[in-house]
């Protein structure tokens, strides 16, 4: 497709919510939410924050309102994500991941696809926030970390989040992460993890 | 209904001024390889003489020590490289000769960071300088850390994301009494405040084209005449065997005719860029909420203003401002690709947080106080409307 000078670096659906974002919590004091959840760092420039209401008879989210600070794909991808997960059931929505919230928003830059993560996680901690005030802890899907790396304590965690933020070869992981410094046992390993995660959020 | 769109981004580039536009068009014509004897050579190097002169004349120094070069990159590339010279033995003939190490800034362009870095790399010993909170070095600090085996000092004379202005001269001051080589990189100064390389007493100096109304792709570095040189791009003779390649001539034109007009519009424009800037100083400042000013309150170019908002992000900001037909710039990590924010703001010992909600206004000559108006006008209801759904803003 040809390129307009004054097209965006974004798609028109990513312009769209950033333009016109919905469901933006804006009376907090007067929403009583069933769950909250909020994740990521202002300092690293990425904050967000994802209510629900839970139709406990049926287990499906019937409202989800959210505030967060960062960058447009941040404010369009939290955007998105609440329009998708309104109407849907708990279980569902739980595993939703970053690639559904891009692939409904129609694509993000590459380097832009880590600002999309913290949607889907602020949505899971307002599930589990939710299980948790109804005794449903069983339901809680721990993410426990795995250390890959022994030498420099490298988990798989960092290494899918040095993925996003753009690794995408063993040098460029090692770079951002240090794994494999020392010793180099690991490599394999890294490098299987390293194709994974490319898969996971990069192809279609 | 046209939609309305403002330049406000002048530290970024700037758009041809139309003197340049017109000799650029005239000079068309003129194809012949400035190194040929025939008379298509001799037109072109009569006008690339011509250029130099007024490029000479513009920074108070003599023709031969101005060399064209591609970009104010390649010029600050080129000095800081010239501590690599293997030895002696180098058909330069004279580096191998200028100790192993540099001192630089920690809020330089990144064509100094990066080089600097590569440096470092190839075991070339560097040290930052810091900065205050207003982004100004500390001469002490300077004075301390110049020792036997320095060879090269370079400060940045005015920074291109806050304004602020060195003292260039009393650096330079201090630098030469150690018997060091000074560089300045003054892209953003030349043009805007006055610089003249005779009264500073710097030894190389760097200008650009693009940043001063003049064409893209064409630089200069002024090397003071009997200073340790080492050419970046070796080949032909041309711009006295210091620069190969077959010289740009309409950029090199384009040039001359920029400092020409700079020469003659600087002064007023300068007096009207501050008057702009103070009233969207003081626009802002009563409308908007948590907001603050990063950079020199008087030690800064005249169109610079970096402000910071709290609980909005700078990307978004900046969009929005775009939407509204305002090109400003963000030193937010999110538009730069990387994770970082912007290393200057951060050398300036703000918070991170203030450095990812940070936005430059750069004026330049077409803008006017209409276009300030507007943005006063637009601006608070975009930092209302990021700060309203912002989960990291309690104000309000």
């Amino acid at each position: 497709m040809e390129k307009k000078w004054n097209e965006w670096v974004y798609t028109d659906k990513v312009k769209e919510h950033f333009m016109n974002p919905s469901n933006i919590l804006e009376d907090e004091e007067n929403y009583t939410d069933d769950g909250k959840g909020i994740v990521g760092n202002v300092k690293c420039g990425d904050q967000m924050m994802m209510v629900i209401k839970v139709d406990k008879e049926r287990n499906i989210i019937k409202d989800c309102k959210w505030k967060t600070y960062g960058c447009a794909s941040a404010i369009a991808s939290t955007s998105v994500l609440s329009e998708m997960v309104i109407g849907m059931p708990l279980d569902e929505a739980y595993h939703i991941s970053p690639k559904d919230v891009t692939k409904e928003l129609g694509g993000l830059p590459e380097h832009k696809i880590h600002c999309s993560v913290l949607g889907d996680k602020a949505l899971r901690a307002a599930i589990d926030d939710y299980y948790e005030r109804n005794g449903m802890e069983d339901k809680i899907q721990k993410e426990e970390a795995r250390i890959v790396c022994q030498c420099m304590n490298v988990t798989d965690h960092e290494i899918e989040h040095a993925v996003l933020d753009g690794a995408r070869t063993y040098y460029e992981l090692q770079e951002r992460t240090k794994l494999g410094t020392v010793c180099g046992q690991c490599k394999d390993e890294a490098i299987r993890l390293l194709e994974e995660y490319k898969k996971k959020h990069f192809d279609e | 209904m046209a939609k309305r769109q403002i330049y406000m981004d002048h530290n970024a580039t700037t758009q041809l001024h139309p003197e340049v536009k017109k000799i650029l068009t005239e000079s068309m014509e003129t194809f012949g390889n400035p190194s040929s004897l025939h008379s298509f050579g001799r037109q072109a190097r009569h006008i690339i003489e011509e250029a130099r002169e007024k490029v000479a004349l513009f920074i108070g120094c003599e023709a031969e020590e101005v060399i064209f070069v591609g970009s104010g990159s390649e010029a600050n590339n080129t000095v800081l490289s010239m501590l690599m010279c293997p030895s002696e033995k180098c058909s330069c003939g004279s580096m191998g000769k200028v100790p192993h190490e540099i001192i630089t800034t920690s809020i330089e362009h990144p064509c100094i960071m990066r080089t600097s870095e590569c440096l470092q790399d190839k075991g070339v010993p560097v040290k930052y300088l810091s900065v205050d909170k207003y982004g100004k070095i500390s001469l002490d600090e300077l004075k301390e850390s110049i020792t036997d085996r320095t060879g090269l000092v370079s400060v940045m004379m005015a920074n291109n994301e806050i304004g602020t202005v060195q003292d260039i001269k009393e650096i330079a001051k201090i630098v030469h009494e150690k018997g060091v080589l000074f560089h300045t990189d003054a892209v953003q100064a030349v043009g805007k405040i006055p610089v003249d390389v005779r009264e500073l007493d710097v030894d190389f100096l760097t200008l650009s084209g693009h940043k001063i109304y003049g064409p893209k792709g064409i630089g200069a570095l002024y090397v003071k005449k009997g200073t340790p040189f080492c050419p970046f791009i070796r080949g032909g003779h041309q711009e006295q065997g210091r620069r190969a390649g077959t010289e740009n001539t309409l950029g090199i034109v384009g040039l001359g005719k920029a400092v020409e007009m700079r020469k003659k519009e600087m002064a007023d424009e300068e007096k009207r860029l501050l008057e702009m800037k103070s009233l969207l100083k003081k626009g802002l400042e009563e409308k908007i909420p948590d907001i603050r000013f990063n950079g020199h309150p008087t030690d800064c170019l005249a169109g610079t203003l970096n402000m910071s908002f709290e609980g909005a992000e700078g990307e978004a900001i900046l969009l929005y401002l775009d939407e509204a037909g305002l090109a400003v710039s963000t030193g937010s990590a999110c538009a730069s690709g990387s994770l970082d924010p912007s290393h200057v703001l951060i050398a300036t010992g703000i918070p991170v947080e203030q450095a990812h909600g940070s936005i430059r206004v750069s004026l330049g000559r077409e803008n006017t106080m209409k276009d300030i108006k507007y943005m006063i006008d637009v601006f608070p209801d975009i930092i209302h409307k990021i700060r309203n759904m912002s989960s990291a803003y309690e104000g309000e």
